[in-house]
């Protein structure tokens, strides 16, 4: 897993829910542990596609449950 | 039978202060709470100054998730209400959930986040735009935040009248308690129209002051000299509550509320009657509906906004409705050194009426150095003034010609 995208989506997520970034590991569930609702996971997807500059379809949406899902989609189609 | 209705708890922030006793001290000694406008360039407005809330942190009442996703109209109303009901001291169980109303507003909305996520729009295409734009911006969604807050879930809603919301919220809700519909209501409106898109509006209707270089004498009702109103930002809501529960439970009560009135203008989308007959419907209809006579009425806290029409129009309105006794009143603009809150105004100053009437004592409308001659009557221009005084009304106009009018009562058992 790519170390730098990996810090920049926890710092991301972070800042999206309000939390502290040592409170996100890569296996964190943005809604189980984290808990982000639908609205907070849209807002994230829009963060993560200006800062990577790529597209995440609503499909793909629904399948990024945790962090390291969300690291995989961003190193496959950067 | 009607019930009788009480005002048990206020909270507020504003351009003169964010604690009750800080306000009340701040309007007796007549500060002006007016300023320049700091937040963004203003070089190319017009008007350039505001009636701004100071060290605004909401991190007590506002996580850093939630504020996210919060206007900043819904982080003042929220704090407002939460203080509000900190000071009543009611406490929303089970019992009682059912029977609270909540009906906070504002005259405008999020009007910041609808600048924002429009930018985002032109600059950046439709799939830039925040999935909490909506929720961020409607008025009503004060409401719905404070009953998630309180667990309150009685009748829930927004009454938008511009400047008047403020009164017709406090108003309705003091119906929804006389008629027997609910036990409580949360009442009151928050504005935060100091962003560049409000200014620029309101700038180009030629409404503001731009007397500049002098902020505090900017806001002068009543003066030859005024020059238009100043915006202003805040947040007052008050707990109403039905005297029996209110009295069975040891509450403190502040004042009483009495009669409420709403009447339109007919007449102009932004301009005043010029012989303010609409406003002056209002103001019967508020007395009527108190049960009692124009001469029992000891003060107004006027709408007085300090624009060239509003405080002439006012004026003769008043004299419509109280006759000669309309020289034995007492009358002050509390805009005059907060400004205009806009949708929570009338909410603010409701809260400054109950506190004139508990503590019988009226703050002066400031900046009065030459009076208009058209405005004739006794405006409170030398200072403040104590007298037990036990009728008290409030008025609001607002856009539209949407005319909200409250009467409170001191509190006797």
């Amino acid at each position: 897993m790519d170390k730098k995208i990996l810090e920049t989506v926890k710092e991301l997520t972070a800042e999206q829910l309000g939390i502290e970034v040592d409170e996100v590991n890569e296996k964190s569930s943005f809604i189980d542990d984290l808990g982000a609702d639908s609205l907070d996971t849209m807002e994230l997807v829009l963060a993560l596609e200006d800062e990577f500059g790529i597209e995440i379809s609503d499909e793909e949406t629904e399948k990024l449950k945790t962090v390291a899902d969300a690291v995989k989609y961003i190193e496959d189609n950067k | 039978m009607s019930k009788r209705v009480v005002i048990t708890g206020m909270g507020a922030l504003s351009p003169v202060g964010k604690e009750i006793d800080e306000i009340w001290n701040s309007l007796m000694n007549g500060e002006s709470g007016v300023q320049k406008i700091d937040r963004f360039d203003v070089s190319e407005y017009s008007s350039k100054i505001a009636g701004l809330v100071k060290d605004y942190n909401s991190e007590d009442y506002i996580s850093r998730k939630e504020q996210r996703r919060m206007d900043k109209f819904i982080q003042y109303g929220i704090i407002a209400a939460m203080k509000a009901l900190e000071h009543s001291g009611l406490e929303i169980t089970d019992d009682i959930a059912r029977d609270v109303a909540i009906i906070v507003s504002s005259g405008i909305g999020g009007m910041e986040t609808l600048s924002k996520q429009h930018s985002r729009l032109i600059k950046r295409g439709p799939k830039r735009v925040s999935p909490f734009f909506i929720p961020k911006m409607i008025s009503n969604i004060l409401s719905g935040y404070i009953s998630i807050r309180t667990g309150a879930k009685g009748p829930n809603m927004s009454v938008i009248t511009a400047c008047a919301t403020g009164t017709h919220s406090i108003g309705e809700g003091f119906n929804k308690i006389k008629n027997g519909t609910t036990k409580a209501a949360i009442v009151g409106g928050s504005e935060t129209p100091v962003v560049p898109l409000g200014l620029a509006g309101f700038c180009a209707m030629r409404a503001l002051s731009t007397r500049n270089d002098e902020p505090e004498k900017a806001s002068r009702p009543f003066d030859k000299n005024r020059d238009g109103f100043v915006m202003a930002e805040g947040a007052a809501v008050l707990v109403l509550e039905e005297l029996e529960r209110a009295k069975r439970r040891g509450a403190d009560i502040y004042a009483e509320v009495i009669g409420y009135g709403a009447s339109a203008d007919a007449y102009h989308i932004t301009a005043p009657q010029e012989n303010g007959e609409g406003a002056a419907i209002g103001m019967q209809k508020a007395i009527d509906d108190a049960g009692i006579e124009p001469e029992q009425i000891d003060y107004i806290n006027a709408h007085g906004t300090s624009t060239p029409l509003n405080d002439v129009t006012e004026t003769k309105a008043i004299k419509t409705v109280f006759g000669d006794h309309a020289k034995k009143l007492y009358i002050n603009s509390t805009k005059s050194m907060t400004g205009h809150l806009l949708g929570a105004t009338g909410a603010f100053e409701t809260l400054v009426t109950a506190l004139s009437l508990k503590k019988g004592k009226m703050h002066q409308t400031i900046n009065i150095e030459n009076q208009d001659p058209e405005c004739d009557l006794n405006y409170l221009a030398d200072g403040p003034v104590e007298d037990d005084i036990q009728y008290a009304m409030t008025n609001s106009f607002g856009f539209g010609g949407q005319n909200g009018i409250l009467v409170l009562k001191k509190y006797n058992e």
